[in-house]
Formats: structure tokens, C-alpha cells, sequence
């Protein structure tokens, strides 16, 4: 039963061995040429699979993989009850809010500590098992590095998340995720990225800090 | 004269973020009377702001007085002045509101300055018929795809260094091609691409929702200088890899928004094989594809003046102390209060 069609893949809850998994297909794209495609697909099959294995020895909750079809770019893995983050973060009275964004600033932090980049930290690719674990799904995207730039990129994904999606709370959701984050990385390390997001913000296009001193 | 957003109210819109100096007028209900554009064109591509502006200036009385003709309507029935206030280059913006503030003075009518990322928007809106859709906006200076909420068009996903139409015209004119009127740097790549067969291998960079483009133009560049490859199969791998990661982009925020529609504008989006990759997405996705017509899609001042007619109505109005030019103005800096929550 297909249960979300991403973008990039899609999700379906399958009967597997006695018992629910999910099964993430990555189907061929037919809008782009079949090399390309394919050069995608096995690409990030293979990176989301160590990666969500890497996250888990980093401590950071993921789901478990049972198996890996390369051939026809699927993942089978364990089924993750729970809510994505976007459904429920806007409902949440402030303060769960703050500490629930803290917690998730740590998680980030313990991946970037072991030089795990997640690549497409929203919202969506977050879910709050019903025993208050959050558990990060899709690595499709992600990295394996220690490189301060790609750190700053994924965090600064994260902030244009919630500035997207959850506009009315970015500030803080934001801000309390670098708390977390901080606790994990060190004072010292959190300032370094923090720049570094600042840096790339620089670099976008269109600036309002930059605009004032160019009016 | 009628001033009041009464069937007989006209606004004059002025686009000049860039090489095009246009004129647009248009009724309230939203009938397009004139569109006038008179580019300034280089041979060997790119824009020097100052030189651009100089076009400008120059052009300006003749467009607004073909737009005036080709409207068939007189200065008196114009109730409202729109410009393009940012973001663009500033040189070109400025020679632009200078001549809305001495229309909007003479006519004694108000101003309103616009945003041009929201105007490509909601003229895109007004002449495909879209309600509420997920916007690729690709041009020479702007690669944004974005979806409205609370208030805003937010941006979803955005070039993180140059727009996709600036990587295929430098590209363009590293392989010495030349650009003539009617048909530009883009055009000339989409007919080498065309005849393209060996997909080069080209880096492949979207991060998360983002787009890095700089990259794969050095690349590209680098295998042109390389004399491996022909011309021909580096504008086809350039095409598919920067297509293939708009496409990706857009997928993605239509899944993630889960809006019905596909809004395709700017000069790149007059691309066949971009076209075709959105239109399949649309299709798996169940939602409309809505391509901007080009002489729309392109900068133009009907957009301008439509915009201005929204915010007019909204009270909107731009005191001639507040107009100066926004270079660096954002999307997602602008109420749209005349946007329904439709989400």
C-alpha cells in the first residue's frame, strides 16, 4: 500500500516476513534521461543505507534496515509509528515546542559529530514515535563528511524548513535548535557553523543585511 | 475620469530590473491593453547595468508612448502608476522609477512600487488561469520555486550562487556562440542540445531544496575548453543535468505543499525540453501544468501593472519619499494580501 509519494521516492507499508515494514522504492524518473537517472537512484540507494546505519552508531534513532534490493533501488525497512514533526510541531503549547526543538538541534548535532550529514533536515523527514523518540527517516540526500561547509548547508536547510513551513515559529524553533545543537558540538564548534550559515546566507542572492549597505 | 477601480481604470505599468525596458497597461478586471517591450541587446551577451540604463532612458518616451497607442486609451484614463521597485540591477531599476514618479506626478495618480519575483507570479496566475500553484521561475537573474502561505509567496527552493539562465548564457558565450534578436544564448543552446547524443558526465548538485549551478558550469566550461567533447553534447548534458535538478526541486515542493498546480514562467521556461520534464511531473502528480506565454513569461510590463492594480486595491500605495529601488528585495519580503488562503 503506497502510504507517500515523495518526490524522490516512494514509501509503501508492506507485509514482509510477519511483519510491517516500509519499503522505499526509488522509481525511475521518467522525466530526465535514463543514465542520469539511474546514476541517482543506485547512488542515493546506497548512500541512505549506510548513512541511516552510520546515524544509528551515532545514536541518533533511524529506522532499521532489513534489506537492499540495488537492483531495482529499494529499501526495506522497519515501519516507524509515529507523527511527522510538521503535523504536530505548530500544535504544541511553547515550551514542548522549545524542548522538543532542542532535542532535535542535539540529534543534528550528534550526526554532525560523527560527520553525518543528513542533507533534507524538514520537517517531514522527522517523526515522534508515540514513546517521544524522534526518529530521522531519508538520507537520500545526505553526506558523509566532516566538512564545516556542508554542516552550515544542512543546518541552514533546517531554517529554511521552518521558515517555509512553520513561518510563525521559525525564530524560535530555530534558535532552540542550535541550543541543542550547541550542547552536543561545543560552544566553540556551534559558533563556527553558526557563521558558516550566516556565510551562506551572505551568498544568496537577494540579502536585506547586504541590501542597506548597498542602498 | 474614473479613479476608483471602476471598469473604465487603467494602470500603466514600467518594468526595468534589466535588459528590457517595457510598458504595460492593463484594465482592472485584468485585460491586457499593451505590452511593450524594447530590449537592450548585446551581441556578446550579459548586461552592463550602466549601459542598459542608458537604453533606457532613451527608450522610455517611445515605449510609453506606443503603449499609449497600442491601449488606444489617453493619459487621463491612467488611475494608477506601477513600477518594478527591485530586485534586478540598479541602474536599470532606477532609470525606471525615475520615470514612473514623473508620469505618476504629471498624471497626478499614485504610484505603487512592485515586486517583479511577485509580479512574474500573478500575471502567471492571471493569463493561465492557476489558482494556486507551486512557481519554477527561471530566468537570467532568478531561479525560484515558491508556493503561497500565510500571507507570502515563501520560497521553497532557490539557486544557492547563479540563476540557471545565467549558467546556460555564459556558457553560451564561452563557446563563442553569439546571441541576435529573437533569439537568445538560451534559444541557441536549446537547438545545439537538440542535436546532442553522448551525455557527458556533469555534477549533479540539489541540496535538499536548494540548487547550485556554479559548479556545473565549471564543469561544463572546463570540458569545453577540454576540445573532448562537441559543442552539441555539452549543451544536451548541460540542458538535461539543470533541467533534471529544477525538476527534482519542483517535484519536491509540490509534493511537499501539495498544491494542484505547476506555474512555469521566466525566459527559461520558454524551453521545450524543460517544459516536457515539468509537464510529466505534473501528470504523475495529478496536477495542471501552466506554462507562462513567453511574451509574459518574459520581463514585461503587463506584470507590472497587474500587480500594481492587486496592491492598489489592497491600498497599497507607494508615497514617492518610499520608492526608492530595492535591489536585493526577497519574494518572500511581500504581503500578497490580495492572495485567498486557499491552503
Amino acid at each position: 500500500m503506497l502510504i507517500k509519494k515523495g518526490a524522490e521516492a516512494s514509501l509503501f507499508l508492506e507485509e514482509w516476513q510477519g511483519q510491517k515494514v516500509v519499503m522505499k522504492r526509488r522509481l525511475p524518473k521518467k522525466y530526465r534521461l535514463p543514465e542520469i537517472d539511474r546514476r541517482i537512484r543506485s547512488y542515493r540507494t546506497i548512500h541512505e543505507s549506510q548513512l541511516l546505519h552510520h546515524a544509528k552508531q551515532a545514536g541518533v534513532p533511524t529506522p532499521t534496515i532489513f534489506l537492499i534490493d540495488l537492483a531495482n533501488s529499494n529499501i526495506i525497512m522497519e515501519f516507524v509509528e509515529g507523527k511527522q514533526l510538521k503535523q504536530i510541531l505548530e500544535q504544541l503549547p511553547p515550551d514542548e515546542r522549545r524542548d522538543l526543538n532542542r532535542h532535535i538541534g542535539r540529534l543534528i548535532g550528534q550526526l554532525h559529530h560523527d560527520g553525518i550529514i543528513h542533507g533534507d533536515l524538514t520537517t517531514s523527514n522527522m517523526i515522534l514515535t508515540p514513546s517521544d523518540k524522534v526518529v530521522f527517516v531519508d538520507f537520500g540526500l545526505g553526506e558523509k563528511t566532516v566538512e564545516l561547509e556542508l554542516k552550515g548547508v544542512d543546518l541552514h536547510l533546517m531554517k529554511r524548513a521552518y521558515q517555509s513551513t512553520h513561518f510563525r515559529f521559525a525564530k524560535d524553533c530555530f534558535r532552540a535548535v542550535l541550543e541543542g545543537y550547541a550542547l552536543v558540538v561545543g560552544g566553540d564548534e556551534a559558533k563556527r557553523v553558526l557563521d558558516k550559515i550566516r556565510e551562506i546566507e551572505q551568498r544568496g542572492r537577494y540579502i536585506s543585511e547586504r541590501r542597506k549597505t548597498e542602498q | 475620469m474614473q479613479r476608483d477601480g471602476s471598469p473604465h481604470a487603467f494602470c500603466l505599468g514600467i518594468e526595468a530590473t534589466a535588459d528590457d525596458f517595457s510598458v504595460g497597461i492593463l484594465s482592472f478586471e485584468g485585460t491586457v491593453l499593451a505590452n511593450v517591450s524594447i530590449a537592450f541587446m548585446s551581441e556578446t551577451g550579459g548586461i552592463h547595468p550602466r549601459e542598459a540604463a542608458r537604453h533606457h532612458a532613451k527608450v522610455a518616451g517611445t515605449a510609453i508612448i506606443k503603449a499609449f497607442q497600442k491601449a488606444n486609451i489617453g493619459s487621463q484614463d491612467v488611475a494608477v502608476i506601477a513600477f518594478s521597485q527591485g530586485p534586478g540591477l540598479g541602474p536599470c531599476l532606477r532609470t525606471g522609477a525615475t520615470a514612473a514618479r514623473a508620469l505618476a506626478s504629471y498624471l497626478d495618480v499614485p504610484l505603487v512600487g512592485v515586486n517583479h519575483c511577485v509580479a512574474h507570479v500573478e500575471i502567471g496566475k492571471l493569463v493561465t488561469g492557476a489558482k494556486d500553484p507551486t512557481t519554477l521561475y527561471v530566468s537570467g537573474g532568478n531561479t525560484i520555486v515558491s508556493a503561497f502561505g500565510g500571507g507570502r509567496y515563501r520560497i521553497f527552493g532557490e539557486t544557492l550562487d547563479i540563476a540557471v539562465g545565467n549558467c546556460l548564457d555564459v556558457f553560451a558565450r564561452e563557446a563563442g556562440l553569439c546571441q541576435t534578436e529573437g533569439k537568445p544564448f538560451g534559444a541557441i543552446v536549446e537547438a545545439l542540445a537538440k542535436e546532442g547524443e553522448e551525455l557527458v558526465e556533469l555534477p549533479y548538485s540539489v541540496k535538499g531544496m536548494d540548487m547550485s549551478f556554479s559548479g556545473l558550469l565549471t564543469a561544463a566550461v572546463r570540458s569545453l575548453k577540454s576540445r573532448k567533447h562537441r559543442l552539441e553534447d555539452l549543451c544536451y548534458s548541460l540542458q538535461e543535468q539543470a533541467f533534471s535538478m529544477l525538476t527534482e526541486v519542483t517535484e519536491r515542493a509540490l509534493a511537499h505543499t501539495e498544491k494542484r498546480e505547476i506555474l512555469l514562467t521566466g525566459g527559461v521556461g520558454a524551453n521545450r525540453r524543460l517544459q516536457t520534464m515539468l509537464k510529466t511531473v505534473a501528470q504523475e502528480h495529478g496536477s495542471r501544468f501552466c506554462r507562462v506565454p513567453t511574451q509574459y513569461a518574459l520581463d514585461n510590463g503587463a506584470m507590472i501593472a497587474w500587480t500594481g492594480i492587486l496592491g492598489f486595491k489592497h491600498g497599497l500605495i507607494t508615497p514617492v519619499e518610499e520608492s526608492f529601488v530595492r535591489l536585493k528585495w526577497r519574494l518572500d519580503e511581500v504581503n500578497v494580501p490580495w492572495v485567498e488562503e486557499l491552503c
